[in-house]
Order: C-alpha cells, then structure tokens, then sequence
C-alpha cells in the first residue's frame, strides 16, 4: 500500500477532509474520491480545459494540480456555482443561448467563463475568445459560447446594480 | 427561407426551448461514462502496440497477473474465435473477424497503439504499473502509413487474406487494397470532347480525428448469472450491443447496453473497443470493469479518418456549362478493410449536374488505426478536389464561381454518378442565399486578402428508430427514445412529438433508453436522428392522438371519428377537453395511454450547404487566418434553429481545423508523432472568428415536416472554400491538407502558381 497524506481544503465553500497518494491529480480526487464528476477529464495533461476549476479564484487545469498542493485552498467547482437553487447567470446563458452540444466540455468553460467575468465584468469578444483559448470544444465552432459569456457580462452587470 | 405563411403554422417547430437535459448539463451532474459509480468497481487498462507492424510472437502475462492488486489479464486467447461473417452497424457493415482482431491483436499487430492485452486492477494507477510487467515479443516488420505507398506491389502486406474486389471479381494474390469500385454515367470520352476547357488535378489529404472532448469509456459487468450490461459512451446502444454479443459469442438477448451521456462521436464512437474487452475481464475477475482511453490511445487506437490521393478532372463548354468529370480516388482504410471511399465516390461529384461521369475508388490498408466514420465521411476529402476544380475552371472560364455553381447546380432530377435521381433539394437556394448574403455583397478590401466558396454534401441516411410514449395524468407525456442524444436531439425529436399533438415542449419528458426499454434504433448519426427518430416520435404524437380520441368519445358517448382535435383539444359538439384535462380522466376511461411507433424510412434526404470565407495569409509565415465565415444550409426545416446553427458551426470549425493545421504527423517507423492535444493542434476559439449562418429551408418531400438532417453537411465544404479563398489571396492553389503554414510557405515561395 501506498502511504496516504491527509488534506483539509475547502470545497465549495465547504470544508472538506480527504487522504491521497502524491502521485494523485485534484481532478482525480475531486471525481473518484470525492465524487463530484462534474469536473471533465478530456486528456489528463492540461490541454482541453475540461477539468478547469477555481484555485483560490484563479482557474486552473485540475489534471495538473497535484492533490497534496491544495491543503488549505479554497476551491471552486461546477458544483459549487449554483446557489440557492438557482442557476448561476452564465450557467443559465449557456442554456438560453445553446452553447452546448455533447455537453463535456461545458462545466470547463462555464469555470473559464466565471474567472474572466470576475477579473474584467465587461470583456471584448478578442478578450472572451483570449480567455477561453485554454478550453476546447469539438462541437459547437466556439460561436454560441462566446455569445453566451457575452450575455451572462450583461447579466451579471444587470444584477449587480 | 421559409414563408411566414408556413412558419405560423407552427406552434412548437421553430421555436427555441432549452433543452431538456440542459440543467444537469450545465450543473455538472449529467452522467457520462467515466461518471457512473458502481459498487466494487475495478480499472482496466489496454497494453498496446509500440509498433507499426509486427507478428506477435508470445505474450506472457505472469508477472501482471501476480503483481498486487490486479485482478484479471486477458488477451486475444480469451477471445473466442471469430469467422468472417459482416454484420450491419447502420451507417456502415463490419467484417466480426476483423472487428474482434482490431479490439485484441490476434497474430499480428497492424498498427502503432493496436491493443494487445488488458488487465483490471484495484485503481488505475496499479493497472497501469502492472500492463508494464506484460512481456510481448514482436518481430517487427516494415510499415506503410501512406496510402499511395500502400498500393504499390512490393508494399508491406498487412493481411494474406485479403484480395481486391473489383466489379464483382476476386482477383487471384492478397493486396493491399481489398475493394476497387466503380461508378459511371453517360460516356466519359464524348463528354470530354465536348468541353472546350478541363482541368485536372492531384490531390492529397492527411488523416485527421473526430475529436471528441470526451475519451471512450466504457464499464462491463458479468454478472454471476452469465448477463452481461455494459454502461458505455457510444453512437448507438443497440450496434454496441450486436457487437459486443457477436464478439463475445454470446446471444444479445445476453447483453444490455446502457448509452451513456456521450461526450461528443462524429461517427468515432460507432465501432466498439473497449466494451468487450471490459466483459471478458469482468467475467474474471466477478467486478464491474470500467476502462477509460487516455487522450493518446484516443488517438492512436481509434479513428481517424483516412488520408488519401484523388485526382480529380473536369470539363466544361466555354458557355460555363459542365460536361464530363472523372475522378480517381483511393482512401486510407486502416489495418482492417472497410474505410468510408464509398460515400466518398457517391459524393465527389454530388453537387453538379453532370451528363458524363467516371468515378474509380479504393479503400487501401495501410499500418493506422481502423478508419472509422468522421461526420459526413469521406465526402470532405472529395469536395476539396472537386471544388477546387470547379473554383479554378470558373477562373479559366471567366465565370463568377458562385455564377458558375449555379449554372450547374444539382436540382430536382439529376441523377448522382452512383445512381439515385435527386427529389427536391436545396442546393441551388443555398446558392442563391449565398449571393444574397450580407457577406457575399460586402467588399473584402486589404493586400493578402482573399474571399472563398464551395459546396458540400451529404445524403442523410434513415434507418431504424423507435420511439415510445407515455401519457401522465397532468397532460405531460414521457418520450423514450431508443437515439442517443450527442447534440440535442432529446429536444428535438420532443417538440416534434409536441408539435404533433399540439402541447409544449416542456410538457415532453424525453429520455434516452437502454437496450431493454426500447425498440431497435439505429445509431446517431448519418444526419438521421432529427429526420428519423423525430418521424417516429410524429407517429407516436399520432398513436396517442387516436388513443385519446377515444377515450373522449367513452366520456362523451359519441364515436372515436366524432371528435375533433383542434389545436391540440378534442372537441365535439360544444364538449371541449384539452390534452391535459382529457389525460387527466385516463384512470376511468380505461387506464394509461401508451403510444409507440418504429419506423425505416428509405431513402435519402439529401444536405447541400454552401459556405463563404474570407482570408488573410501572413506573407512572412504564411500563417492563414479566418477573417469572416457565413456557411449556408438546406435543413429542410429547422426544429429548434439554434441547434440547426450549432451543427453548422461546429462543422465549419472542425472543417477550418482539417483544412488549416490537422493531421497525423508519422515518423519512418510509421509511429503518430503528434498524439496529444498540444500537438494535434485542433481549433480553438482564438484561432475562428464567429461563425455567421444562413438556413435555408426547401422541405425534404418524405418527411412530415420536411426535415432534412443538418449534422454532416458542414463539414464538408470548408477546407474546399478555404484553399479557394487562399487561392484568391496568394495566387497558389493549394492541393494538399492541411495547408498549414509549412506547406503553404513552400507553396509560395516556389510560386506554385496555376
Ligand atoms: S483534462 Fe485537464 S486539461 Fe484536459
Ligand atoms: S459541446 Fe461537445 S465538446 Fe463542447
């Protein structure tokens, strides 16, 4: 057996406990341990931008953060956007607005999305399309997803009137 | 553009609901294949193949099988033995015997990543320490990656048993090229001596991957009374389940398959891989087995699409009217024989009325991964000859290439060089959506500046859908669909179904079955679950209809045929019930109302798409960027319109990557140099610009409401337009994919100039 280190993090506002080996990703502990399998894996070496969540508000490829680094962080996930019961407003465009397709690439984006619109609440398209450059997706050519960071700016600039 | 007069007549068709399982999508709670959690699960792992080509001398698997925490090894001895026989997946047929030799190695290895053995183990990373402690021995022998290569005679043989096929004759020694067909119209020699100007060119293409975001997966449990269920990430859960029966030699009435959600196939994830090997390592070791593909076996182990050399002659009068073309095709098939030159041949020549007409194919073996299906395939490869042929034809003939299309527009009657007469279809009002299209007429000013066009095509195929319904007793109804949902289609088979029988689309409660809850059906794919499954879920819509008619006839005491339904209330007399108030007095007219309906629409739908794009090349690195992007559609009818724009600018994009920087980079050794995301570098939203869309809708005749099917078209025509539109630009006409800016750099600075 492999020796365990313990991690006291926070989740989603949460505190949160877990043991892992050194070699185990945060992408792998948040899905296999934890069981929060909203986080994607596309390739497991930083390259699609599917397992992107918030590292002390800043995104991050959860595939390439060791699980033993985030020992007193505060992490957010796909999980976590939701409040109330209500949809997050960029979750909500990403369904108004049909940007998705297959869907498995979007709690990625829908994160990348988040982290952008929390640093600069009003990007230009170049800023939105520079942003999400780390995220891919196969299915739907990027248009509809740009639309739908572009109204959850103006949304969430609605709201916070 | 549909008339108002025609959009008013629908409530729900036209319309833009969210989707149905768009909440647990955008949540992260949807469950995809390497989502599913079950009890006392295990990982499995595949060793695969670090050659091109080579005989299997021995395996020996003692050590893995000893190393703790594995539970079970397998290898192509714990397969049973399978006889050439084909089975018909849908969209394409496989031979079983190769099939089961591509999803374990039997004697030899075909390919860099070709499976070999697979084990399970306690957690991914002990199986995957423990596939280094299988000891393979290999002779190694030479490869072949490059299809014109492959034909050669003294090529690499990869398989003695294969023998070329050509108008119905065998010839008499094993080669590399199992199929050679053949289409004709008209006289081709007459023809040509009719055209006062031709044109003829080589093309070549690389091989390129679908792409999916989400690796395969799959999880197989063998149960202890001998049923097997496979929860798994593919196009279609009944062709999962007949090949998973057949290569496990067991009846499918053994196996249940359960589609997961699916992250994305485009024809990719239609093959099985991993699903037998997952049951046979279940059966073991009495544990579910979830096996989960890296991004490299992704890569190395499935698709791609074939690479190939076309050449490709056209000839016209000098009053722009085409008169001959012939084309000289061979497609990469992979290690096993079946690659997709097929529809390739039918679609080369697919958009233009053509009195005279040759077409020669060959699906050709050489040491890359089993070609499979990428949307529309094979057509991609055929369009960027045939319409970079037109393009310049256009130019010698000094025609405006859109005019040009026109001119020689496929319509209503032209026969396609493989045979079937074209009902109605839409390309000709694609065209002329194109040239009045906000792009078309805006100036495109600037040095390297260039603007592209070309046509696409794709049949759309029908096949076997089912579709069953369930009446609730507050006048929703739950829909289960046998089609899985890889872009929407829960949606738009539903409001379909509601359209039908005039409720909302959120009253619909779709879901998607496994193998034991719901008809045969076909796989997603071939453009043909929004066109068929939706002609199904209509029939259901009309199944209910009548079931509820009576049922307000037992309440009103009347005939069935005495009520009336108006807009989605049934009427007699001055007696009115809506949908929900009639379901709501199910319980004592007789009990639940349950509709079902399977369809197998014949036949073909027939997509044309045109696009438009302008350009701008780097003169120094010649690096090509996407200035402005319009792709134009027939989609017969448009159910939910932001889908039907999704599909044409997903395609444009995968169709802008294949065209600009895809492909599979072999080294000598015929090993895949670039197999990582980073390397095979596909779009990202940086690299397009938005994606501008036009629906044309000219109603496909054989379908209720004139769907056509709109996924595969797309892809088609870009990298045609593209290299068109670099043409313009530059003065090279690029002849090879992808014109990345090694290729095109070169191009220009030997001015390949036509
Ligand atoms: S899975 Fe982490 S970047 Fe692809
Ligand atoms: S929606 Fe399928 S990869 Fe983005």
């Amino acid at each position: 057996m492999v020796r365990k280190t313990h991690v006291a993090t926070t989740i989603n506002g949460e505190p949160v406990e877990f043991l892992c080996e050194a070699r185990q990703s945060l992408l792998e502990v948040l899905r296999e341990t934890l069981g929060l399998t909203g986080s994607k894996e596309g390739c497991n070496n930083g390259n699609c931008g599917a397992c992107t969540v918030l590292l002390d508000g800043q995104p991050v490829d959860s595939c390439l953060v060791l699980a033993v680094e985030v020992e007193g962080a505060q992490i957010t996930t796909i999980e976590g956007l939701s409040k109330d019961s209500r949809l997050h407003p960029i979750q909500q465009c990403f369904l108004e607005d049909a940007a998705l397709q297959c869907g498995i690439c979007t709690p990625g984006f829908i994160m990348s999305a988040k982290a952008l619109l929390d640093r600069d609440p009003n990007p230009s398209e170049h800023a939105i399309r520079f942003q999400l450059a780390g995220n891919l997706c196969r299915c739907t050519g990027y248009d509809k997803i740009i639309r739908a960071v572009q109204d959850s700016a103006k949304r969430m600039a609605g709201q916070n009137k | 553009m549909t008339p108002k007069s025609e959009r008013k007549k629908y409530k729900v068709i036209g319309t833009r609901p969210i989707r149905h399982d768009g909440a647990d999508k955008v949540t992260g709670r949807a469950v995809y294949g390497a989502d599913l959690r079950l009890a006392g699960i295990v990982h499995g792992k595949i060793l695969r193949s670090p050659h091109a080509h080579a005989k299997v001398k021995s395996i020996d698997t003692s050590a893995a099988e000893k190393h703790p925490g594995v539970l079970a090894v397998v290898t192509r001895a714990d397969m049973p033995n399978l006889k050439n026989k084909i089975a018909d997946l849908g969209e394409g047929s496989v031979n079983l015997a190769h099939l089961g030799a591509n999803v374990l190695a039997h004697d030899k290895v075909l390919y860099k990543g070709h499976a070999v053995a697979a084990l399970a183990a306690v957690n991914p990373h002990v199986a995957e320490e423990a596939l280094k402690l299988i000891k393979v021995d290999y002779e190694v022998l030479p490869s072949v990656t490059w299809v014109m290569d492959a034909m050669q005679d003294d090529a690499p043989l990869l398989h003695n048993d294969v023998f070329t096929k050509s108008m119905g004759k065998r010839a008499s020694k094993p080669s590399n090229v199992p199929t050679h067909i053949h289409f004709e119209k008209g006289n081709i020699e007459e023809g040509f001596q009719a055209a006062d100007v031709i044109v003829e060119r080589e093309f070549k293409t690389a091989s390129v991957h679908q792409g999916y975001i989400e690796p395969h997966v799959s999880t197989a449990l063998w149960n202890q009374d001998g049923h097997v269920t496979v929860w798994t990430s593919t196009q279609g859960a009944f062709t999962a389940r007949a090949q998973t029966a057949e290569l496990l030699q067991i009846p499918v009435s053994q196996v249940t398959v359960v589609p997961c959600e699916i992250g994305g196939g485009f024809g990719g994830k239609i093959a099985v891989y991993l699903e037998p090997v997952a049951a046979l390592l279940s059966r073991k070791c009495g544990r579910p087995v979830k096996m989960v593909m890296t991004r490299e076996d992704v890569f190395e182990g499935t698709g791609p699409t074939p690479g190939s050399f076309m050449r490709v002659k056209l000839g016209a009068t000098k009053d722009g009217k085409l008169v001959a073309g012939e084309a000289w095709l061979a497609y990469d098939a992979g290690a096993f024989p079946g690659g997709v030159i097929g529809p390739g041949a039918m679609c080369v020549f697919s958009c233009y009325e053509l009195p005279h007409a040759k077409v020669d194919g060959y699906d050709v073996l050489d040491n890359k991964p089993k070609t499979q299906a990428y949307r529309a395939p094979g057509a991609t490869q055929a369009a960027f000859a045939c319409e970079t042929v037109i393009d310049e034809l256009a130019e010698k003939l000094k025609i405006d290439p859109l005019e040009f299309r026109l001119k020689n527009a496929a319509k209503e009657g032209t026969r396609r060089v493989d045979g079937p007469v074209y009902p109605r279809v839409g390309l000709v009002e694609t065209l002329e959506a194109a040239k009045n299209s906000p792009h078309w007429k805006s100036k495109l000013e600037g040095k390297h500046r260039g603007r592209g066009i070309a046509s696409g095509y794709w049949f759309n195929i029908g096949l076997k859908s089912s579709v069953a319904a369930n009446v609730n007793n507050d006048g929703t109804v739950s829909l289960i669909e046998g089609s899985t949902d890889i872009g929407g289609t829960r949606t738009s088979i539903a409001m379909q179904f509601a359209e039908t029988l005039g409720i909302t689309a959120e009253a619909v409660h779709p879901r998607v079955g496994d193998t034991d809850s719901v008809g045969y059906t076909d796989v997603t794919g071939g453009s043909r679950t929004t066109f068929a499954t939706g002609l199904a879920a209509h029939e259901v819509a009309l199944d209910i209809q009548r079931q509820m008619r009576e049922r307000a006839a037992i309440l009103w005491e009347c005939e069935a045929s005495q009520v009336q339904v108006e807009d989605g209330a049934y009427c007699h007399k001055d007696k009115k019930l809506t949908f929900a108030e009639l379901a709501g007095q199910l319980g004592h007219t007789g009990g639940p109302v349950v509709g079902r309906a399977t369809v197998s629409p014949e036949g073909a739908s027939n997509g044309f798409g045109t696009h438009l794009v302008d350009v701008e090349v780097d003169p120094d690195t010649a690096k090509v960027t996407i200035l402005r992007y319009t792709a134009i559609q027939d989609a017969g009818r448009a159910i939910h319109p932001s889908y039907v724009e999704g599909q044409m600018q997903g395609g444009a994009v995968q169709g802008i990557g294949w065209a600009l920087n895809e492909e599979y980079v072999y080294s000598d050794q015929g090993r895949m140099e670039n197999a990582s995301y980073l390397d095979y570098r596909m779009p990202t939203a940086l690299d397009v610009p938005a994606i501008e869309t036009i629906i044309v809708e000219v109603p496909n005749p054989a379908h209720p409401y004139g769907v056509r099917g709109v996924g595969e078209t797309p892809i088609v025509a870009p990298p045609a337009a593209i290299a068109n539109a670099i043409y313009a630009a530059t003065g090279v006409r690029m002849t090879e994919l992808p014109m990345s800016p090694p290729r095109l750099w070169a191009a220009m600075s030997t001015g390949k100039k036509s």
